[in-house]
Parts: structure tokens; sequence; C-alpha cells
């Protein structure tokens, strides 16, 4: 990949990750944050690269703490996300509702 | 596989993740599609994950999928088992660990000690950088939170003393830029630079502005991911780090804006923790309190009621006792609206999720905005937990520390009902005018308590 080809990647993604929050109500803040601490734990991927390419036993401790921090990134985002995103449901849904929130 | 079908495999498989993540977080942005928008990231990880394994060259297997399997253990496990009322450290936790995971990354990088070229060298330093910051940065804020860390440590010339460790840090990172063979020391020296950084950012903040404090880590986590992706050529990173780079950047300035706080505030204040000294001479009259079973009367036979909830409801688990009076009301005819101030809870959006996990539907939650106009035709506003979001003084007196802070009009409905444990001051330490009104009566108890007697008394009317 270019530098220049790069950039342009940079850009439209600082766009997109710009115009997909820009309408969001305030309700969802709190999931949307989460929910967007989930997506970097991309950084599982690179990390993975990392301590597959490392040699000496540094770069594998530092290489197995960066796979190690970045899987609980992607798992512990998700897994918190998808508990508050699971929760919010309409009135149609409201009896359901009603029973697990009377005990 | 051929080298050439794998490497190819893994950039499509890279643009399929990247699409299922700017999609996912689409449909996060709705309530109604909000549950299958992290479902399809989560798909977009997974494919990722995979196909990564096939990447060219890759060795230390067994220690990739044993660091894999631990990481991922004790994130689920924790986030299974932690309560909704703790949800914004938990994300200030596994944000500092995809903070970390970025530094590791540069860490690995530059100990290695080749050349990387100007600009990959530049954006693997100041990518570690960030993702130091944000990993020893969020801790803080998560022990903060947690109540490990009860104290807002300052001292004097604090902040000169921060762009001293951050000036000194990147003089640093320009030595191992562009010395020909940085020593390990160098490198030692920078992460060292960027953790103290981290927490002596941190420390002074006050519990109340964490939110925000964690949305600004979050975003850089983005960016320390996305400079990261640069250094190894990875397009899957390059996008989902500046997007969550920029996403999170708009989020940090909507929340610190509902907040009434600039972000420059936030960092460099130290509001949120002190207050507490607030002169309140001014305020007239008495608190009158009432008893439960009047406020039962009072509500079940009145026409329109908004709850204006707090985070002293979720503290007392009160939540699923308030959802169960307001069916009993809705059973008989009335109309209730739950009303949201958007600092309500420990950040925007959080009462929301405490609501609905009582069961409370969306769509009889209203935030600010859309309920304001609603307060003067009802007939009863139930505060329950709620303070400084409901102080008029926030309207009136200038020299309140919430002075232009929108508020809930509370106090302009017929009657209002506080229900509190005793006679203090409220997070901010600041007097509350609203107790003191006319038509303001006070309902002593603890939550939940309450909540149950006028389930019992609405019965009974």
């Amino acid at each position: 990949m270019t530098g220049i080809v790069a950039l342009y990647i940079f850009m439209l993604a600082a766009f997109t990750g710009y115009e997909v929050i820009a309408k969001v109500p305030v309700i969802l803040h709190t999931p949307l944050m989460s929910g967007s601490n989930f997506v970097h734990g991309i950084v599982l991927v690179g990390a993975m690269v990392a301590l597959g390419e490392a040699h000496t036993n540094l770069e594998k401790t530092i290489g197995f703490v960066g796979v190690l921090l970045a899987a609980g990134n992607a798992v512990g985002g998700y897994a918190v996300t998808e508990r508050m995103l699971e929760m919010f449901k309409a009135s149609g849904a409201r009896q359901a509702g009603a029973k697990r929130g009377g005990h | 596989m051929s080298l050439l079908s794998a490497s190819l495999l893994i950039q499509v498989s890279y643009l399929l993740t990247a699409f299922l993540f700017i999609m996912g977080l689409k449909r996060m942005s709705s309530p109604v599609t909000a549950r299958s928008g992290i479902v399809w990231a989560g798909a977009g990880m997974v494919v990722a994950t995979l196909v990564t394994f096939l990447y060219p060259g890759l060795t230390n297997y067994p220690l990739i999928m044993i660091a894999i399997a631990i990481g991922s253990a004790i994130a689920w496990i924790s986030a299974r088992r932690v309560a909704m009322t703790d949800i914004p450290q938990m994300i200030a936790l596994y944000n500092g660990m995809g903070g970390g995971a970025a530094a590791a990354i540069a860490a690995v990088e530059l100990y290695r000690g080749e050349p990387l070229g100007m600009v990959v060298g530049s954006l693997a330093v100041i990518g570690g950088l960030i993702g130091a910051v944000s990993f020893s940065g969020s801790l803080i804020a998560f022990g903060k939170l947690q109540g490990l860390i009860k104290k807002s440590y300052r001292f004097r010339g604090q902040q000169i003393f921060n762009l001293l460790i951050l000036a000194a840090a990147l003089a640093d990172g320009g030595m191992i830029v562009t010395g020909a063979h940085p020593g390990a020391g160098v490198v030692t020296a920078l992460f060292s630079l960027a953790l103290i950084l981290g927490v002596t950012m941190t420390v002074p903040i006050g519990g109340a502005d964490m939110p925000v404090v964690i949305s600004l880590y979050n975003a850089l986590t983005g960016l320390a991911v996305a400079f990261e992706g640069f250094v190894l050529g990875n397009a899957a990173m390059i996008i989902a780090g500046t997007v969550v780079g920029s996403a999170g950047t708009l989020l940090t300035q909507l929340m610190a804006k509902a907040m009434n706080r600039s972000l420059g505030n936030v960092l460099f204040s130290g509001f949120g923790d002190t207050g507490g000294v607030a002169a309140s001479g001014t305020l007239t009259g008495s608190m009158k309190p009432i008893e439960a079973a009047d406020v039962g009367v009072m509500m079940a036979f009145a026409q329109k009621v908004i709850v204006v909830p707090g985070y002293g409801m979720a503290v007392a688990q009160a939540q699923h006792k308030v959802w169960e009076l307001c069916q009993l009301l809705i059973d008989r005819g009335v109309n209730v609206r739950f009303a949201i101030h958007p600092v309500a809870g420990r950040m925007p959006g959080h009462m929301n999720v405490l609501l609905a996990e009582a069961g409370v539907p969306y769509d009889l939650i209203a935030d600010l905005d859309e309920i304001n106009a609603e307060f003067e035709t009802a007939d009863v506003a139930l505060i329950i937990g709620a303070n400084d979001v409901v102080n008029p003084v926030a309207r009136t007196d200038k020299s309140s520390p919430i002075y232009g802070m929108p508020i809930l009009n509370a106090d302009k409905a017929k009657n209002v009902i506080v229900i509190k444990r005793g006679q203090g001051a409220g997070f901010s330490g600041i007097e509350n005018a609203l107790f003191y009104l006319d038509n303001t009566r006070m309902l002593y108890g603890d939550g939940q308590a309450a909540a149950s007697q006028l389930i019992q008394a609405v019965k009974a009317a």
C-alpha cells in the first residue's frame, strides 16, 4: 500500500466515522461508545501479526501481552455492548420486558 | 494455499470486515436496529481474526492462541458478571486494553530496531505514545469509577509538569525516528514517559467528568490503532481505527456539550469533584414532607405523570420497583413518561440502559428537548434520585457552578414529588432550589422502599 493510498483511506474513513455518528440520539451514546470501543478491538489482528513475527524473547513477551490485551478489548467490548443493546425494547415487547422487570 | 492467494484472501476478508464494522456502527445509531448492529460488527471481527491466521510467514501459533484464550476468557467473564451500573468503568477497562495492545505493536516494531523510515517510524512512535497514554489513563479512569482511587490528586504546576513529560516523550520519539540504530533504552524511555503521562493527566480529573475522559481515550485508542495499521500496512486496522477515532471525537464533544462543559474545561479545570462550596444563602421557604399514601392518591388520579430518574435511583436498585409503579399507573390510564437528562447516570445514555434493564420500553423515555415543554401540562413530576439536573438555579443564579447547564423543567409541573434519602445536597454539593418551592413535597426514604410504598398506595387508591 502506497502512502498516498493510505492517506486516502484515512481521510475517507474519518468522514465515514463522523457521518455515521452525527445524528445519533443521546439514548444511544453509551452503547455506541461501547460499540466503537469494540470496533477498535481490530487491533487484535495487528497484535497477532506482531507476535507471529516476533523472534527475541522480549518481542515475544510484548507481543503476547499485546494479543492478550487486544483479545480482551474485542471480547469484552462485544459482550458489554451486546448486553446493553439486548435490553432495548419498544412498547410492543413490553410484556416480555415487564416479566423480567418485575423481579 | 499459495502465498499470493492467501494474501488476496486476507485483503478481501479485511475489506468485508471494514464493511461489516461500518454497517454495524450505522445500525447501532438507531434503537430499532441497534441490537443487530453489534452482531454485524462482531461477525466482522471473527472474519478478520480467523483469516489473520493465514498471514504469510506467521509463527508462534501456540503463543497466539494461548494469549487469545486467556484475554478472551477474562474479558468474557468480567463482562457477563458486571452490574449495569458499572458499565462505564468496564468500557474504560476494555478501551485501555486496546490502547495497550496498540502500544505493544509499536513496542515490538521499535525494539526490533530495524530502520522503519521516517514516515512509518514516526507513525509507530506516535501511535505507541497515544496507545500507552490511553492504556494507563483508562486504567486510572477505571480505578476512579470503581472506587479504587478515591481522591483527585492535584499539585501546583501540574499542567506544566504534564507538558514537560509530553515534550520529553516527543523528543525521545524524535531520537528513535532519526537515530540509525535506536537502542532499547530509548524505546523503553518512550513508553515509560507515555505511561506516566496517562496517569498524571487523568488523576486530577473528578469522577463526574470521567465519562468524557473515557470517551476521549476511546477516540485516542482508535487513532493509535489506525497509526499502527499504517505501520503494519493493515487496511482493516486503518479503517476501523480511523472510524472510531473520528466517531469517538464527535461523541466526546456531544457528551461534553450535554454536560455543559468544554473539553478543555474537563481536562484542565477539575470541577468534577470539588463543588460543595457554592454559596446558597438565597433560598427561602422550607422543605415540606409528604406521606407515601398521599402521593399514591395524587398519582393514581393524575392524567399525566413524568418520572425524572437519576443515578441515585440506580444505586438504590429502585428501577424495577419504579417501573412496576408506572405500569400500575399506565393500567389506570395515566399518561406516564420518563424524562432523561443527558447526564443522568454516569454518562449520557447510561440511564436509558438502566431503565431498559428494568424493562421500560424506550418509546416511553424522552430526552430533555422532547419533554421539557410537557412539564407544564404534567400533574405530577416524580423526581427519584436526581438532583442537579432539576435544579432551577442553573437558569437563574449566575454564581452557581451549574449556571447555564440545561435542566429538566420539573419545577413547572403542578406537583413535584422528590424522593430523597435525606436532606443533604446533591453530587456537586449544590443546594437545590426546587426542593423549597411551594409546589414541591419531599418523600423521604430509600428509593426502593419509597417506590414499594407508592405501589401499595396506588393499589389502595
